[in-house]
């Protein structure tokens, strides 16, 4: 007991996941419409890191789907699963509820709202709809938290679950009236919602980066406190640790991210209950292994499932949203099945 | 190690602690004992420091309304009536929440830490059960681990409130005895809410009868637990008797 005593994630754990998302960055850079060959497509990622010049004998064309469309997709997919997967953890960490995550408390509608509200004022890709994205998702985390007290029930069981759904209602109709109302940005707002992973290159990870890096760190930084807040606020108080603080440094940080994913890549659902728990299912309980294994997994659970949305029906593309929601699904109910009460 | 004077704590409009004064040696047990309702736990909170009081509660001389709340917490450690333990968590993990108040904000824990945990659940015998989850195990067991949490979390004063109400006879000695030798070896003190007046009158050193939010006695068990108070707080029959040993035993009595 030298190695894990530490209760950090075991450097096997770590390796497989970390692997897996490897794995997942390389096939989504090779398989694509055209077939390039691997060995040149290595070279080409290589030529454009610092120092390092090689020639890979790709033409500017092939150069180009490399560099400016396959690599940025595969990396925004990367940082929007990680920051989903991770807000999920987090929200069920801080809730205590294993139902927990940005869809079903309404962070992801108040967040939609917000976007739409900014697409329809001015254009999507515009810096103001992760901001206003931000606002419509802590309107929304603070009226569910305060809507799951108004039964005079503890904010952590089933009531604030329903009464995340309630608000997720409210905000997407309300979402919706925007949309019909302008009906020249239509298509350009639905196309959003259904969730879809950028083709503008670069642009949309460097909107993207920041909100996740900062997510991450925080919530990483959490991640023991987020142990001491499953046994309870009363007895989190009795070890010296202020609850109120703590969740809402979580929240804050779960809910900027969840705010720079949707603005993004729209609303692509369940990867913060998908994730977690799988990740909750190889090494037990401890947030102190769970979150750094969730920010991996995360990340190669959404490239994989770009992957799957770009080529299931190639050349025609299924929004990432459905896809992640077919295998999200299901998930959600065996969820609900197991998780008993007190487990996490 | 524990003063309390003037205490008063107000709980849903009304006062559930109304004036109390008291204090714990280190290396003593006071027993807290008395009918439901009568302003134990709100007490104990006091003194933990987790809930709103007025009046002066003192933990090493240090006034509590000063402290910290990281500070109180390596002070006062607490074993709550019904801890929360969650189902799936390792035994290592929950013992270790313990080092809790001697951590930073973000800090993660050092080698120390871990050795500290690996003695708490050393001494209560529950070194071998680190690895499982709490929801695998047993209810004497399970009260082993709040035990050892608190042990980590190394505090002069530990308060117990009903540690045993959950657990049958056997397991009731056997936490009462780990406690005790706690209490010995590191002259802890220890103040407990004690549901069975026979066991509390076993281990405790003093007893207090709490009544409506006051002391109506204290003193030792001989002088606290006499068959008119115990009818007059509990409405019970009871016979007080001496056992083999001189201990005093409570027994129900048919009318």
């Amino acid at each position: 007991m030298t190695t894990d005593t530490l209760r950090r994630p075991s450097v096997f754990s770590l390796l497989l996941v970390g692997g897996v998302l490897f794995g997942a960055l390389v096939a989504a850079v090779l398989i694509g419409p055209v077939a390039l060959d691997p060995w040149a497509v290595l070279q080409e990622v290589l030529d454009h890191l610092p120092f390092v010049d090689v020639d890979s004998g790709l033409d500017a064309r092939q150069a180009a789907i490399v560099w400016e469309l396959r690599l940025p997709r595969a990396v925004l997919g990367a940082l929007v699963g990680a920051t989903l997967a991770v807000a999920g953890s987090a929200y069920q960490g801080v809730f205590r509820n294993p139902l927990a995550d940005p869809y079903l408390l309404g962070v992801a509608a108040g967040a939609g709202l917000g976007a739409t509200i900014a697409i329809v004022a001015s254009g999507s890709g515009a810096v103001v709809v992760p901001l206003a994205a931000f606002v419509g998702a802590v309107a929304a985390v603070v009226a569910t938290y305060a809507l799951g007290a108004t039964g005079g029930g503890r904010r952590t069981g089933n009531t604030l679950i329903l009464a995340g759904v309630a608000v997720a209602a409210s905000l997407t109709a309300a979402q919706t009236f925007v949309q019909q109302r302008n009906a020249e940005t239509i298509r350009e707002v639905y196309a959003w919602i259904l969730g879809r992973l950028g083709t503008t290159g670069w642009g949309d990870v460097a909107l993207m980066a920041p909100y996740a890096v900062v997510s991450i760190i925080v919530i990483l930084l959490h991640r023991r406190l987020l142990d001491v807040l499953a046994v309870g606020e009363d007895e989190a108080r009795t070890l010296g640790v202020r609850p109120e603080r703590v969740r809402t440094a979580v929240v804050i940080a779960a809910t900027l991210g969840t705010a720079g994913a949707v603005a993004v890549s729209g609303l692509i659902g369940f990867v913060g209950i998908v994730v977690p728990h799988t990740i909750r299912l190889m090494v037990g309980a401890s947030y102190r292994a769970i979150v750094p294994l969730t920010v991996l997994g995360g990340a190669a659970f959404l490239v994989l499932a770009d992957l799957v949305a770009r080529t299931a029906l190639s050349p025609s593309e299924v929004p990432i949203g459905v896809v992640t929601a077919i295998i999200g699904g299901p998930f959600f109910v065996v969820v609900l099945r197991t998780s008993r009460r007190g487990a996490l | 190690m524990i003063e309390v004077r003037e205490l008063i704590v107000h709980y849903n409009g009304r006062a559930a602690v109304d004036g109390v004064g008291l204090s714990v040696a280190a290396g003593e047990w006071l027993g807290l004992i008395g009918p439901n309702g009568a302003g134990k736990s709100s007490l104990l909170g006091a003194v933990a420091g987790t809930v709103p009081h007025q009046g002066a509660v003192r933990i090493g001389g240090r006034l509590s309304l000063e402290m910290g709340r990281r500070e109180a917490a390596r002070s006062v450690a607490v074993v709550p009536q019904h801890p929360v333990l969650p189902e799936s968590m390792a035994v290592i993990d929950y013992v270790m929440l313990g080092r809790t108040p001697h951590l930073g904000y973000l800090a993660a824990e050092s080698e120390e830490d871990v050795a500290v945990t690996e003695a708490a659940m050393w001494d209560l015998g529950i070194i071998h059960l680190a690895e499982r989850s709490l929801g695998s195990l047993s209810g004497g067991e399970r009260q082993r681990c709040v035990l050892a949490r608190a042990l980590a979390q190394e505090a002069p004063v530990l308060l117990l409130d009903e540690p045993t109400s959950a657990l049958d006879i056997g397991h009731r000695q056997q936490v009462l005895d780990l406690v005790a030798d706690l209490q010995r070896t590191r002259s802890i003190a220890v103040l407990a809410a004690m549901h069975d007046l026979t066991l509390a009158a076993q281990y405790a050193d003093r007893l207090a009868l709490m009544i409506d939010g006051r002391i109506s006695v204290e003193g030792s068990a001989t002088q606290v637990l006499t068959e008119s108070a115990i009818a007059a707080f509990s409405g019970a029959r009871v016979s007080v008797i001496e056992g083999p040993a001189g201990e005093i035993v409570v027994v129900p009595r048919r009318s």
